[in-house]
């Protein structure tokens, strides 16, 4: 593994730490498709990194490989340190790595609360017996989680809706709770995939706000996909550009946006 | 006016997640209980202990069991009478080979037995979903009668293949047998109803709960949060399979007394259970209850009222009577398809605010 780069400090006083999550040469196939073709980038502890490009360009891929949904041909996932072998989506929640999804992936049938609380459920370790008894163990445990919740539920102004169902909550709500869900099983890396989609301009700034919110107050090092370009630029620490399941450009945002193929790809390319 | 939650506040978070949040529905349920061990067993006769009271206790153990499969982790099942003529014939052998054991502890192992073959039968639902896994549970279900009936050795090769009940006692009093009151087998089903209510609330409010309904509203989702599908999907069947085993331990030894598999734990008992939970509603311990008792009453009160009311012939009485049950599944079912759960959850919430909804 290259050597770890010294912690940094962004121009806003955060702390930016080493190599939490390398990704080494990813290449991933469907069939002939290559959707991904031989990417690298890594994401350092601390920092908020954005991952941008046109339409299908393998960045949700890319977010799936991460959370171990697919499983890439080629070229190595490296976390904390040390490179993560093959794993099924729940073994990578257990690692630390939660998050949202493009379309809201939420527990229709359950409560604000309930939702929430399975964030917590790689917390807790009671078994089948003490449960169905509802013994002291089981029992503490639950206080205690709830306890967590309560923090995050706080935290991100949804109090009103702890014992709503989920269903019938608008959509700017779910999106909120989803993150809530995520942000309860206290990640070290927290993925966000489109999390400003159909958003109002309002809404997107409650949201651009909780992020920051918690990279500031939990240090949680935060992957995000979206297209809205002013927030990413707003947002993100470092931007990975993808198009066409290659990556096109890596930097700072202000980096970024004059890198001549990143220009191109977003705008077209004159044919004179 | 009394039902309501204002003025009755939580300072804990286990009074937060209790069962019964308002005061008046805590009430009630204690109310419910006094009158079930308290006045039930003393007035009970013959007729409606065996017409009513018993199969309603048992059905609501069987639907609850099958609700926990069905209704909070979303694997269908269509398997429940062969895993309840599993615990019947574990419960059966338990009580000839261990005669000096208490029965309750017979109908508890059986309970266990049951769940292992659950989840035995259990493993597809990690492959397949939804109707191929009911295809699937069909399969267990057939295989388990078959087996039941041309293996002797389950029936301990009596001449009739059927398989009846010896004495057994609780505190010396007979439970099962021909001479067992009707409040003894009340009350021995009454106390396993309450104390296996009790666990299914307490599973299904849980964490291991939460994984079920995680699995059953999304399994990718449930997935990435760190709930493993196998886990999950296996503690159902086992923990549903428990509930259904020992239903179907009462079911023989306390309530028909002997058995013959086809006939008793054939595929319609299956389907009547899976009307039960879908009647009451999935996802419910009190739909449990709720669809138990409408699919028991509901023919004894047609009977009642058709024979007994109006004089009309048994045989033809008979025949109505499944064509008005059926009738009124379907129109129920078109009101309201969530189930007699969601209704009583409507009128609770109507109720909260009655007489001032403004």
């Amino acid at each position: 593994m290259k050597d770890t780069p010294a912690p940094t400090l962004t121009p806003d006083g955060r702390k930016i730490g080493g190599v939490l999550m390398e990704m080494k040469n990813i290449t991933l196939r469907f069939g002939g498709v290559e959707a991904i073709k031989d990417i690298s980038f890594d994401i350092r502890e601390g920092e908020i990194r954005a991952i941008i490009g046109p339409n299908g360009a393998g960045k949700s891929s890319m977010l799936n490989v991460i959370s171990g949904f697919y499983h890439p041909q080629e070229g190595e996932v490296w976390f904390r340190g040390a490179k993560r072998p093959s794993m099924k989506p729940y073994q990578v929640a257990r690692l630390g790595i939660a998050r949202t999804f493009q379309n809201i992936a939420l527990f229709d049938g359950m409560s604000v609360l309930d939702n929430i609380m399975t964030g917590r459920l790689t917390h807790m370790k009671s078994g089948l017996f003490g449960q169905a008894l509802w013994w002291g163990g089981a029992q503490r445990e639950e206080v205690e989680n709830r306890e967590k919740v309560e923090r995050v539920i706080d935290f991100l102004e949804i109090q009103h809706i702890r014992k709503t169902p989920v269903g019938r909550l608008p959509y700017g709500l779910k999106k909120r709770v989803e993150l809530a869900r995520a942000l309860a099983a206290e990640p070290k890396l927290l993925l966000l995939d489109e999390p400003m989609a159909g958003m109002n301009v309002e809404e997107k700034e409650d949201m651009s706000r909780f992020i920051l919110d918690v990279n500031d107050e939990f240090g949680t090092t935060i992957a995000l996909i979206e297209h809205d370009m002013g927030v990413v630029m707003d947002l993100s620490d470092r931007v990975v550009v993808m198009d066409y399941g290659k990556k096109i450009g890596d930097g700072t945002p202000t980096e970024v946006r004059s890198n001549k193929a990143v220009i191109d790809a977003y705008l077209g390319v004159a044919h004179d | 006016m009394f039902y309501r939650e204002a003025g009755d506040f939580s300072t804990t978070y286990q009074q937060d997640s209790q069962t019964f949040p308002i005061k008046f529905d805590r009430y009630r349920y204690y109310i419910v209980l006094a009158v079930a061990f308290g006045i039930i067993p003393f007035i009970i006769n013959d007729y409606w202990a065996s017409a009513v009271f018993v199969p309603f206790l048992i059905y609501a153990i069987a639907a609850m069991g099958l609700n926990i499969l069905t209704g909070y982790c979303g694997q269908v099942s269509l398997g429940t009478g062969g895993f309840m003529a599993v615990g019947a014939y574990a419960c059966y052998k338990l009580m000839t080979a261990f005669p000096d054991v208490s029965i309750v502890l017979h109908v508890l192992l059986s309970g266990f037995i049951t769940a292992g073959v659950g989840v035995l039968f259990g493993l597809p639902s990690l492959r397949i979903k939804g109707f191929y896994l009911a295809v699937a549970t069909l399969a267990a279900q057939f295989f388990l009668v078959w087996l039941f009936n041309r293996v002797g050795w389950f029936y301990n090769y009596s001449a009739s293949g059927q398989i009846s009940a010896p004495e057994r006692t609780v505190f010396s009093i007979p439970v099962t047998g021909p001479n067992t009151e009707a409040w003894a087998k009340y009350m021995i089903c009454l106390v396993f109803v309450v104390v296996l209510a009790w666990v299914a609330r307490n599973l299904t409010r849980g964490a291991l709960g939460r994984q079920w309904m995680a699995i059953r509203d999304m399994d990718i989702a449930a997935e990435i949060i760190g709930v493993n599908p196998l886990k999950a999907k296996l503690t159902a069947f086992a923990v549903s399979s428990f509930f259904v085993g020992i239903a179907g331990a009462l079911f023989f030894a306390v309530y028909l007394g002997a058995v013959e598999v086809g006939e008793v734990f054939g595929i319609q008992k299956s389907f009547l259970v899976l009307f039960m939970i879908i009647i009451g509603g999935l996802g419910s311990i009190f739909g449990s209850f709720a669809g138990a008792a409408f699919l028991v009453l509901l023919p004894v009160l047609l009977k009642n009222v058709l024979v007994g009311g109006l004089g009309w012939p048994t045989d033809l009485a008979a025949h109505l009577e499944l064509m008005i049950v059926g009738g009124l599944i379907i129109t129920f079912l078109i009101a309201e398809p969530h189930g007699l759960a969601q209704l009583w959850r409507v009128a609770k919430e109507k109720l909260r605010l009655w007489p001032f909804p403004h």
